[in-house]
């Protein structure tokens, strides 16, 4: 996973709520076997129409995303999260949430941040207003920076801590393997296996 | 203080408990299907690491198959899922290949089984994961570097989530579904009602409905933005799971079901939420938007923007379904009509619209799909797809089919359903497609009369 400790780029207004994964990465597009090349399949639907945010060339390189509430609602898929960082976005920023994507992001070194609606229209507005604006997310300092605003936003220490070494879970992990196989002799004996 | 059941359930399978982390979950299940799993296994092969417990592991193919006899003729999905076949050869895991007896959707095929057991945490690359919590374990949906770890580690670190209590009084009406009532609590908390908690269904038209019903329910969880989805094994729950292929016998069944008992919340229980819904009150309940929280009664019309929590989502979604403030929505056109899922893919639901069209015709294309290739049996031994044949209507193989627009099944731009399945979300089952989330009885209604009919309006 890629270490996120402080970024600052360009930001890009996605003033919708409900953003689900289907429009985040169409199915069509989880058909592939490998994790590379999901940023061509990134609003794949919604970038057909030339008005919609991400063909606006003033947002060209742009790499947090600043959208409305319940962002990634639906599907599991974490094609989407392949897709938006392939894509170039760090980070993204919303009211809230939908827990599987806040999740998969996690694992993957996007970030995902949450602040209040006013001040996530508060930033729309403002890179809305000047496309050149750049923000800084600082993971360290759990803040948001632009234009002489701050806003602080809450991460748990723990994934905050992964965040900031890139740290895999899987490794981590492992090193509780003994407390996994202990954990297994006491199991209920009726439970079922698949074979 | 009491025990909530998801903490109960969460307590039985914390590995590793320490200040400032999250807890290491045990996972007793772990279901596997093409579309989220070739990436796991490619990390787990660059690591060079095995599968802790393949014996834990199920596989099937589902998302991509066609829905008619034959090979895969997209090469890209074909791909995907002879992946799947070799990864599951090579590290060893059962798998259910297109073609044969015990294929399906991957949560139809669990309970089926009898693998789906109260009390359990139950995995899957799919956030409809949270169907098999309709048995009283903790089931939720991840994504792909979850998978890799729960292959790696059979474990996942989580926080356990709040709890919500929704409390279901009353009797649901005759014609009013399990569908219709998880649309109308979806339609009241929101899609982001259910964040940051598992939901614990509760109350008398809980009780009374049956362990397909409770899939249903607990299957749309993830819909109200819910992780998961529960509800307290009862003797509904035994007399279902009985007699499974994988379900205890003998002294081990007596032991379980004594556990399994025990599996209920507290009466001094705090739950960190409490929602409550009147069951006598709903009616037949259909969407009108692009989410599914964006639905309303069939008897209701196509609301306004000004009307809605969020004006401006309204008018978006009016706009992409083609609807007019204040039609109708029994004056609503569909021209396409599915029946499966892991929502509505089961053998009461194919019952159901069967019922509706015993003796009738249908005048859109209507698709019938079983969840499983042992669904598909026992409808046919019941006769069911002579009743759907005579209709006009198609009998397919199993699988997601219309649910997800990645394999034929799928709906053209502009194109218009009534759909069983559970999201309505813009290009679901197609791009350009226009879907109205619907019980089967209102889909079998609907493919009668062309318009989102209830059976009730049919002469």
């Amino acid at each position: 996973m890629e270490a996120f400790t402080v970024h600052t780029g360009r930001a890009v207004p996605l003033r919708r709520s409900n953003v689900d994964t289907d429009q985040i990465i169409p199915a069509v597009w989880l058909k592939q076997v490998s994790r590379t090349g999901f940023e061509k399949g990134l609003f794949s639907a919604w970038r057909e129409d030339p008005g919609f945010v991400l063909n606006d060339p003033a947002y060209a390189g742009a790499s947090i995303l600043v959208a409305g509430p319940d962002f990634g609602t639906g599907s599991s898929r974490e094609h989407a999260v392949w897709a938006l960082q392939q894509y170039g976005f760090r980070a993204v920023i919303a009211p809230r949430f939908a827990d599987i994507f806040r999740n998969n992001s996690t694992k993957m070194g996007l970030l995902p941040v949450v602040l209040p609606a006013a001040t996530v229209e508060a930033l729309q507005a403002a890179a809305e207003a000047d496309p050149t604006l750049e923000i800084t997310v600082d993971l360290a300092e759990r803040q948001v920076r632009w234009a002489g605003e701050t806003a602080g936003f809450e991460i748990d220490d723990y994934t905050r801590w992964r965040l900031m070494e890139g740290l895999d879970d899987i490794g981590l992990t492992l090193r509780n393997a003994d407390a996994i196989a202990t954990y297994e002799n006491g199991r209920q004996p009726w439970l079922p296996t698949t074979v | 203080m009491g025990r909530t059941l998801a903490e109960k359930v969460w307590e039985q399978h914390v590995v590793r408990r320490a200040e400032g982390e999250p807890d290491l979950l045990y996972i007793d299940l772990h279901l596997i299907h093409e579309v989220t799993s070739p990436q796991a296994f490619d990390g787990l092969r660059m690591a060079g690491r095995p599968i802790r417990r393949p014996e834990l592991t199920i596989a099937t193919e589902d998302h991509n198959v066609p829905t008619v006899l034959g090979p895969i003729s997209d090469p890209v999905s074909r791909t995907q899922v002879e992946t799947l076949r070799k990864n599951c050869a090579e590290f060893g895991v059962r798998l259910h290949p297109m073609g044969d007896a015990g294929q399906g959707v991957v949560h139809i095929i669990g309970p089926q089984f009898g693998l789906t057991q109260p009390g359990m945490t139950i995995v899957c690359g799919d956030s409809h994961t949270s169907t098999h919590g309709a048995f009283g374990g903790i089931a939720f949906g991840i994504g792909t570097s979850e998978v890799e770890h729960v292959l790696a580690t059979q474990t996942l670190p989580a926080y356990r989530p709040k709890t919500m209590a929704i409390e279901v009084s009353g009797e649901l009406p005759a014609g009013v579904t399990a569908k219709d009532l998880i649309l109308a609590i979806i339609a009241k908390i929101g899609t982001g009602g259910g964040q940051g908690y598992i939901v614990e269904y509760r109350g008398e038209a809980i009780r009374k409905l049956s362990m397909e019903g409770r899939m249903t329910v607990c299957n749309m969880s993830i819909e109200a933005g819910a992780r998961a989805g529960m509800i307290a094994p009862d003797e509904t729950t035994f007399e279902y799971l009985k007699g499974r292929p994988h379900a205890p016998v003998g002294e081990d069944w007596d032991a379980a079901v004594e556990y399994w008992r025990s599996l209920s919340s507290d009466e001094d229980a705090v739950f960190d939420t409490v929602v409550e819904i009147d069951a006598s009150a709903l009616t037949p309940f259909v969407t009108w938007g692009t989410n599914p929280g964006q639905g309303a009664p069939l008897g209701s019309v196509v609301p306004a923007p000004e009307d809605t929590d969020d004006p401006a989502a309204t008018t978006r979604a009016l706009e992409y379904m083609g609807l007019t403030a204040g039609t109708p929505l029994r004056e609503v056109a569909v021209d396409t009509v599915f029946v499966g899922s892991c929502t509505n893919g089961r053998i009461e639901d194919l019952r159901a619209a069967a019922e509706v069209l015993r003796g009738r015709q249908v005048v859109t294309r209507t698709l019938i799909v079983p969840g499983s290739m042992l669904v598909k049996l026992q409808a046919e031994q019941e006769g069911l797809h002579e009743v759907f044949k005579a209709a006009g209507a198609e009998w397919r193989e199993a699988g997601c089919s219309m649910c997800l627009g990645m394999n034929p099944d799928t709906l053209s731009p502009g194109e218009r359903s009534a759909s069983t399945s559970n999201r309505n979300f813009e290009g679901r089952q197609g791009k350009g497609g226009r879907t109205h989330l619907v019980s089967p009885q209102v889909a079998a209604a609907t493919a009668v009369t062309g318009k989102l009919t209830a059976p009730a309006d049919l002469a």
